[in-house]
């Protein structure tokens, strides 16, 4: 059977209610939100998933940088796209 | 503070974990460091939902004779320098913060794997663009894909397996296009009868797969799409079509992760590590295995690590008797090579305004005209971004015969400060630092 347990993680301040042992960059792909605005201002979302591309890096609990496909969702955890 | 081992094995993976299987059963003290929250690497790599593909036999029968060898497994280590001979450094994150870890080593095992190799297509940094192997992991990492239309893109075994994974986990596979052509995929195939294993294994991909089509010799000319990829558009170079899709999961084959060996200063041939019949590289005391000595997967990354962890605990005898075994998992590297080799075409899919470096946006009319990757980079940061090179090196190699520059430390970004035990900052040491070669 599916795993029922949850988390819940807030994105960009608003909550987001995902499966134990999800990845945060898999949480902000459920939310809608992209991980990080390049230097030119483009949405960018995970996209080597192992933690090589640095793509999906966003602001973790207010530290940036963080590489949220490597990371996993924590209760209360709060992610943000990084700018 | 620094910990002595007898043995370090650098990245979790079957190479990896076979390696400090061996040599850990031999008595020596042994280490693993791994990037990832559990050890398995990318191929093994655990799923959210445990009803999915968590319980391959060769998966579970590897990891348990890891946990009875006595092993250490240190997960979440990134390696980033070799400050001193015989010492290695790495960065530890957790939820309290990232701290510093130095090992000093006698021997050295490199199990650092491989990554996909992603080439710019007008249209590849588009949300919804993944890499084939990069969806699968996002999927085991709880991304839901039930009901989306995924178009499956690039070339490689990984594309079937890949492929087979998505559908299991519900998503509804569009087309798979693989750009090679069937002249050179048919003896691939047919090679395949010499290795039962395999053969079955891509039979088990296949029908697995129901109705989707496996098209060769078909390649992504763009993905389309606003803030979102809606459709990719295929050609097999004769015409051109739009496939809608929700998703679109492309990578072009694997190439080596050799950054530390290169920091080491192992020997290279052409893109791999040189290494001997006991899997020593040129450099004392330091071996490898797995795919940096040569894309060959599962297979020969089990027996190479196993000869290596057991040339490290001093058993020769007991390592030559799996020679000849290793040596026919390393020709099914050769036969990858040829079936999977990319065809000119794909060198010429960006347009001149196409993002090719995603960390500096440099853009592939930047790039044009210049003489080397090191000129590159001085004059557009090509390469110089968090990634370090590791997604745009292999893609400018393929596009301009551009050869990697010499590694220098750290091998990943870190934030100031972890080495002197100050407050982090956010700012990157290597961006800061990372100097032209």
């Amino acid at each position: 059977m599916p795993e029922c347990l949850t988390v819940t993680i807030y994105v960009n301040g608003n909550a987001a209610v995902v499966p134990v042992g999800s990845v945060v960059s898999v949480a902000m792909l459920a939310a809608g939100v992209p991980c990080r605005l390049s230097v030119s201002g483009e949405s960018r979302t995970a996209l080597c998933g192992m933690g090589i591309c640095f793509e999906c890096r966003a602001i973790v609990d207010g530290v940036a940088h963080q590489r949220t496909c490597q990371l996993l969702c924590r209760e209360g955890m709060r992610v943000e796209t990084q700018a | 503070m620094t910990r002595r081992v007898e043995v370090l094995v650098v990245g979790a993976g079957p190479a990896g974990i076979a390696a400090a299987t061996a040599a850990a059963r031999h008595g020596r003290d042994t280490i693993v460091i791994d990037d990832n929250a559990a050890a398995g690497g990318q191929i093994w790599r655990d799923g959210v939902r445990r009803d999915h593909g968590n319980y391959d036999a060769v998966k579970l029968k590897v990891l348990a004779a890891l946990q009875s060898s006595g092993a250490r497994i240190l997960s979440n280590r990134r390696v980033v320098d070799a400050p001193a001979q015989g010492v290695l450094q790495a960065v530890v994150e957790s939820p309290e913060g990232i701290k510093a870890e130095s090992f000093a080593w006698d021997r050295l095992i490199l199990a650092t794997g491989a990554r996909e190799r992603f080439l710019p297509f007008p249209g590849w940094t588009l949300p919804g663009v993944f890499g084939a192997g990069g969806l699968q992991a996002l999927v085991k990492g709880g991304y839901d894909v039930a009901g989306k239309r995924v178009v499956v893109a690039g070339t490689g075994p990984l594309l079937l397996a890949a492929a087979a994974h998505l559908r299991e986990y519900g998503a509804k596979i569009v087309t798979i296009a693989e750009q090679a052509p069937l002249r050179k995929l048919l003896p691939f195939a047919a090679s395949l009868w010499s290795s039962p294993a395999k053969m079955l294994q891509g039979a088990r991909y296949r029908a697995s797969l129901g109705s989707a089509s496996y098209r060769t010799g078909c390649w992504p000319l763009a993905a389309d799409g606003e803030a979102w990829v809606r459709a990719v558009r295929l050609t097999d170079g004769r015409r051109t079509w739009s496939e809608p899709c929700d998703l679109l999961a492309c990578g072009f084959h694997l190439v080596p992760n050799t950054e530390l060996a290169a920091l080491l200063g192992c020997s290279f041939r052409d893109d791999f590590i040189v290494v001997d019949s006991e899997q020593k590289t040129t450099v004392a005391n330091v071996f490898c295995v797995g795919e940096p000595t040569g894309i060959a997967g599962l297979d020969a990354a089990l027996v190479q690590g196993k000869i290596a962890g057991l040339i490290a605990a001093g058993e020769s005898h007991k390592a030559s008797e799996l020679y000849k075994r290793r040596d026919k998992e390393l020709a099914f590297a050769h036969r990858l090579e040829s079936a999977f080799r990319l065809r000119e075409e794909l060198r010429s899919l960006a347009a001149p305004d196409t993002i090719v470096c995603r960390c500096e946006d440099v853009r592939l009319s930047q790039l044009q005209g210049r003489a080397s990757w090191t000129e590159a980079k001085l004059a557009t940061r090509c390469g110089m971004g968090p990634c370090q090179g590791r997604i745009c090196g292999p893609a400018v190699q393929t596009l301009f015969n551009w050869r990697p520059t010499s590694v220098r430390p750290p091998i990943f970004p870190i934030p100031i400060g972890v080495f002197s035990n100050e407050d982090s900052s956010n700012s990157y040491e290597s961006e800061i630092h990372q100097e032209i070669s």
